[in-house]
């Protein structure tokens, strides 16, 4: 879907969210209320302008203080890779728009994040994955690094990662692994209205970071939850 | 396994870029005080990297544990740069998790992380980057229920990648020289852009661009520390005492000094153009400073001291 079909199945009622520069921002009518949204399109390289400009609407919501749901719709490449960015202190500014989502997150408004397109790395990390509930439309492809940068920096042969992906999980970019790892809670219906589907996440959020057990159930993930919950034991036996 | 001490060497003045993970551990604790969880004898290993061909390590390159930091109650967290630089797979991750969920409710004194880290393994990246979110979320509840989560950065790998939000992510950062911190990698930008946007064999504009002095003064850490566990034992001990609260007046004072930095200085070019333009006299002379000379000099930025982060 394109972020216009995915913007109109999700506020039938019309919205004013507008795209410039590859970055979305604005606010609609949503269930009754209002929902506000922030978002990357058209595989857009995140960078430390792009990073605060989004911050920016997520603070701002916050404090309105009226708990709106805040959906974060992405289609990105990774982080602008440039020298620039990192002079300005990349990390600092990804980190802060996490940080932003998860501090609207603890005051009350629903986070849902919604990848359509691609999703990579450090852009993936502050937006999408920083969002209390993610799902996906059927063809996203969020990765971490594409399987031919991935021969370069392993030197294994392409083919043979072709090969492994086909039956592993944990490396191989694409829908499928990062929902099999827990990162992608949910692939939503293309066919069935987006506001329904996206109400009905907001209803059954999670009360808290189910994604170590999502990646445990669907074999994504085989060890870490019980790796993370071993550590914590040992540690609470003080 | 950490290499035997000379007979009569301080750990403290261990080198901390040189340090394995378990040394700078030992020495930055109170003596004795270290104890691990889910130890190298557990031999919790990466289920992963046998289909690459890789050798493992019985602690997947990170330690976890207790500890206490001048009679205080820590837990600590650090990676091992030399496995795997450092990076993030499946079993590395959860060590970390697990600990940042148990201090939710131990409530200790702090959560030291001691960064080493090139960011995601790739032979575990799906794993390795959900890990780094889970971190995160992680750090944001443990800071906001008035945990300080402090991060330590001298490693040899530096805080690259998903290591470089985390950090980000920090209550307080503590850097040294050697410690870079930084999203792309300096050989990562040269593969996608070319050596014209960024030479990495140029290892004096790494550390210009990445490296702690830089980091420092431009505020993108709150502390400079010389290359020596003693050194940072202090600053952390320092930045428990002041870390700031997570709540909305933070991030807004955190939305405006970076917005604020990016206005002043969007259009240098390199490191010097900027440390000229926040009043250092001599920019050039900054990466040969000692730790005491440069401690001045930062004094005098206004850049470098807030509590927006």
């Amino acid at each position: 879907m394109t972020l216009a079909e995915i913007l109109a199945s999700l506020f039938p009622e019309g919205h004013a969210v507008r795209v410039a520069d590859g970055l979305v921002t604005g606010r609609a009518p949503f269930d009754g209320a209002e929902a506000a949204v922030i978002g990357i399109d058209g595989d857009t390289p995140l960078g430390v302008e792009g990073a605060l400009a989004l911050s920016r609407a997520v603070l701002d919501a916050v404090r309105a203080g009226d708990r709106v749901p805040i959906l974060v719709l992405v289609d990105s490449d990774s982080q602008r890779m440039s020298r620039r960015d990192e002079l300005l202190g990349l990390n600092e500014c990804l980190a802060h728009l996490a940080k932003a989502l998860l501090l609207a997150d603890r005051a009350g408004h629903p986070t849902v994040g919604l990848i359509y397109g691609h999703a990579a790395a450090g852009a993936f990390i502050a937006t999408a994955l920083a969002t209390r509930v993610l799902a996906a439309l059927p063809g996203a492809n969020p990765s971490v690094m594409d399987l031919p940068s991935v021969a370069r920096v392993t030197k294994l042969p392409l083919e043979r990662l072709e090969e492994m992906a086909k039956s592993t999980p944990v490396f191989a970019p694409g829908l499928d692994n990062m929902v099999a790892t827990g990162a992608v809670h949910a692939v939503l219906d293309p066919a069935r209205p987006l506001d329904a589907q996206v109400r009905d996440l907001i209803a059954g959020l999670p009360a808290e970071d189910v994604r170590d057990r999502l990646g445990a159930e669907r074999g994504g993930r085989p060890v870490a939850q019980a790796v993370a919950a071993a550590v914590a034991a040992e540690a609470r036996r003080g | 396994m950490a290499a035997p001490l000379a007979a009569g060497t301080d750990p403290r003045a261990l080198s901390w870029y040189e340090a394995t993970a378990r040394q700078r551990v030992a020495a930055l604790a109170d003596p004795g005080t270290f104890h691990e969880f889910l130890p190298p004898t557990e031999r919790r290993m990466s289920p992963h990297l046998p289909l690459f061909d890789l050798p493992r390590a019985f602690d997947d390159g990170i330690v976890v544990g207790r500890a206490r930091l001048d009679g205080k109650p820590v837990l600590v967290a650090a990676q091992e740069g030399r496995f795997m630089g450092g990076a993030f797979g499946e079993v590395h991750g959860a060590k970390l998790i697990g600990l940042l969920r148990a201090a939710r409710d131990l409530r200790p004194a702090a959560v030291l992380i001691l960064f080493d880290t090139g960011g995601v393994r790739l032979q575990e990246a799906n794993a390795g980057e959900t890990a780094i979110a889970e971190a995160m979320r992680a750090i944001a509840e443990l800071r906001a229920a008035g945990v300080p989560v402090i991060g330590l950065i001298g490693g040899r790998a530096g805080a690259y990648g998903g290591g470089g939000l985390i950090a980000g992510t920090c209550s307080r950062l503590a850097v040294s020289e050697g410690g870079r911190i930084s999203v792309s990698g300096p050989e990562v930008i040269e593969t996608n852009r070319g050596a014209e946007e960024f030479d990495s064999r140029d290892r004096a504009l790494v550390w210009r661009t990445m490296g702690g002095k830089h980091r420092r003064l431009i505020g993108g850490a709150d502390a400079f520390a010389a290359d020596t566990v003693a050194a940072f034992r202090a600053a952390a001990l320092d930045l428990i005492g002041r870390a700031p609260a997570f709540d909305l007046a933070t991030l807004e004072a955190e939305q405006a000094r970076l917005e604020a930095r990016i206005a002043r200085f969007g259009d240098c070019r390199d490191a010097t153009e900027i440390w000229a333009r926040m009043g250092v006299n001599d920019p050039d002379a900054v990466p040969a400073m000692t730790t005491a000379s440069f401690d001045e000099t930062v004094a005098r930025v206004a850049e470098a001291h807030h509590d927006a982060r």
